[in-house]
């Protein structure tokens, strides 16, 4: 029969092997480290296609990570997609800055990159970037490709 | 000819209302007891801390040991079927989701059913078959406040615990075998391991769901044995129901919660 | 309510599930003394013991203890009730995962806030009584049986209660062991000032032991009186119980048809 000192001796070990497994997988094998804590602010910009772009999806700008997708609305007004996202408050962007969303790899997920524009005023939280690029949507590319082709053939005859 | 199929009729009923019904309701309410009188079991939290070396401390020779072996099996399929594609770079992506998501809190709570639900059960069937839980009424002591509570918690507590080692020591098989045997890119793994676990979408909801089990098991282990008929084949056939029932329970509760929690994936 | 009965039980009803057990039985046990309920298996005795001990309730009737009624308590009533009572169970119900020392120890270190040298000592002085002392380092499982009861003993006397109730105690003992717990019983009861109602179908013994005997069967007290009227009782199946005899009221053959017909018939 063990002690009461030798118990919790060994349930201490127990709980600090536990938690230190926990610590592991949130800091080492998930992405926790970077970016949850972060200060960040807010701009938006509006889209005619999203795609498949989702919440959470990564802002990028020349491949590095700069912020996150916050929020996806629709506006009835324009008709048009209004998406927010959270940047990094270390980094600012110019105010004629565009966003494309973009595709990794040749099916992967959708995320929003950021070329920087050549305005000597920053973006403010609450701004609206003015030059966007919408999705590929692969449907039109299809027809596109296909109306091409036609027409080439049409010219060609 | 038609008075036969009414009485098997009539005698299925009686049995799915007897041994399901019923036990379900005294299952819940029951529940409800040790939830209620768990007061002492944080109060005197020695008493809780005693149950937690019996269920969790005991158990982790086995959760660490499978982990490590189930880690490295994932990683030897993972690469086998990933190189054909040119994506064994991928390999810590699919270590660490797969165990992450589904295999840590599944398997771990497989095992910790048959460990620790078991001895559990076992060991409260054994108190009520020679009147142990009798003579700690008659000392007006509570036996569910006494014995069968602290038992409950430390289940609950151990889960989520052994559920992250089971992980932990996954990815490290993983690794060992990925990296060091066969030769896969130490940076690629852990980059891309990095890029694709979501904190809040698969660590967190893996916690939710070994949380979930531990509250299962724990509950259906207690239960089992406090409802357990007072002789020897009551007690081994409790143990067996504990052990099958939290199994099945485990992976109904894990569809379920997949279902709910990666849909919007 | 200055009554010289501490227990009295009063028309009580009880069924287990359909089964009834108990049929309108009535009995009293005065203060200071040590009864005998005796009877064969299933006579309802066990049942009866555990209406006192307040482990069950009546269905109809009354039981009242020290005065007050005690099917109907309230959870602090009840509380401070079964602090009045020690039980022994059959085989000791010792609790397996502690000592012998911490069994005893047990009512006191979870009713009552007495500094732990305190506890000790009155852990060592109830094991003394029951000549236990030395063993109180022991686990249950490294005790004998007669042991094991012992130390049941001295953890159901451990607050001094003043109703003792023994379910069987004498069941399954070694001749040393029987004199030994019936000397106990007689003398814990006499030192404490306490009342004792023991169960048993060990007639010898109990006849030796106590001063009043009821005779229960099929759920109702068939007989009463002292350990000398019993033994000159006159009532067939009070005789076939007390003395051993195979064949009377309870007969030795199980019912069966008629045996020339079962011998010569295929």
């Amino acid at each position: 029969m063990m002690t009461r000192k030798e118990l919790d001796l060994w349930v201490g070990i127990f709980a600090v092997a536990g938690i230190g497994a926990m610590l592991f997988l949130s800091l080492k094998v998930a992405n926790l480290a970077s970016f949850t804590s972060a200060d960040t602010y807010q701009i938006n910009a509006k889209f005619e296609n999203i795609g498949g772009l989702k919440i959470r999806a990564p802002v990028k700008s020349a491949g590095v990570v700069v912020g996150r997708v916050g929020d996806i609305r629709f506006d009835n007004e324009s008709f048009e997609a209004v998406v927010s996202m959270n940047i990094d408050s270390r980094f600012q962007f110019p105010k004629d800055s565009s966003a494309k969303i973009l595709t990794s790899g040749l099916l992967g997920e959708q995320y929003i990159g950021i070329t920087a524009g050549g305005d000597s005023v920053n973006m403010k939280g609450g701004d609206t970037l003015k030059l966007t690029q919408s999705a590929v949507v692969l449907e039109n590319l299809i027809g596109q490709f296909l109306y091409n082709k036609a027409a080439e053939g049409d010219g060609k005859k | 000819m038609i008075s036969r199929v009414l009485e098997l009729m009539r005698a299925l009923g009686a049995r799915i209302v007897n041994n399901w019904v019923w036990r379900l309701g005294f299952g819940c309410r029951f529940l409800w007891l040790t939830l209620k009188e768990s007061g002492p079991s944080f109060r005197r939290f020695h008493l809780t801390i005693r149950e937690i070396y019996f269920a969790g401390v005991l158990s982790l020779v086995i959760i660490l040991v499978s982990g490590l072996f189930v880690g490295m099996v994932l990683g030897l399929q993972g690469y086998d079927t990933l190189v054909r594609y040119g994506s064994a770079e991928a390999l810590g992506v699919l270590v660490s989701l797969s165990l992450v998501r589904e295999l840590g809190p599944v398997v771990a709570g497989l095992l910790f059913a048959s460990r620790a639900g078991s001895a559990i059960t076992a060991e409260i069937g054994l108190m009520k078959a020679t009147e142990q839980l009798s003579a700690m009424e008659m000392m007006a002591v509570d036996p569910i406040a006494r014995v069968v509570a602290p038992r409950f918690w430390a289940g609950v507590i151990s889960m989520p615990l052994l559920a992250a080692l089971f992980s932990a020591m996954g990815v490290f098989g993983g690794y060992l075998v990925g990296v060091r045997l066969i030769g896969v890119d130490e940076g690629s793994f852990w980059s891309q391991m990095q890029a694709a676990v979501d904190f809040r979408e698969d660590i967190v909801n893996g916690l939710i769901k070994s949380f979930v089990f531990g509250v299962a098991v724990s509950w259906i282990a207690v239960f089992e044995g406090y409802d357990a008929p007072p002789t020897a084949e009551g007690v081994s056939g409790a143990t067996t129901r504990t052990v099958v029932t939290s199994s099945l329970a485990i992976l109904a509760l894990d569809f379920v919660m997949t279902a709910l929690m990666f849909r919007g994936l | 309510m200055a009554t010289s009965n501490l227990v009295e039980v009063r028309n009580v009803t009880f069924s287990y599930d359909q089964r009834q057990v108990l049929k309108d039985i009535n009995l009293v046990i005065p203060k200071g003394k040590v009864v005998a309920i005796m009877g064969l298996s299933g006579c309802g005795k066990t049942t009866l013991l555990r209406l006192i001990g307040r482990a069950l309730v009546p269905d109809q009737g009354e039981i009242r203890v020290d005065g007050e009624v005690i099917n109907k308590l309230d959870d602090e009533g009840l509380f401070a009730l079964r602090r009045k009572i020690g039980m022994l169970f059959q085989f000791g119900a010792l609790f397996t995962d502690m000592s012998s020392f911490d069994n005893v120890a047990f009512q006191m270190r979870e009713h009552t806030q007495l500094p732990e040298a305190l506890i000790r000592d009155l852990t060592l002085m109830k094991l003394q009584a029951v000549g236990l002392r030395g063993a109180a380092d022991l686990m249950p499982s490294e005790l004998s049986g007669g042991m094991a009861r012992r130390v049941a003993l001295a953890r159901s006397i451990a607050l001094d209660p003043m109703l003792m109730l023994y379910d069987e105690p004498f069941t399954g003992l070694d001749p040393i062991s029987l004199g030994v717990i019936g000397q106990l019983i007689r003398r814990l009861n006499d030192a404490l000032g306490a009342t004792s109602i023991v169960v048993t179908h060990d007639v010898a013994e109990a006849l030796e032991l106590v001063d009043y005997v009821y005779y229960m069967s099929a759920g109702k007290v068939e007989f009463q009186g002292t350990p000398d009227e019993v033994r000159a009782a006159s009532l067939p199946s009070l005789r076939q119980f007390v003395y051993g005899e195979p064949d009377g009221p309870v007969p030795f053959h199980y019912p069966a048809p008629e045996y020339g017909r079962d011998l010569l018939t295929q």
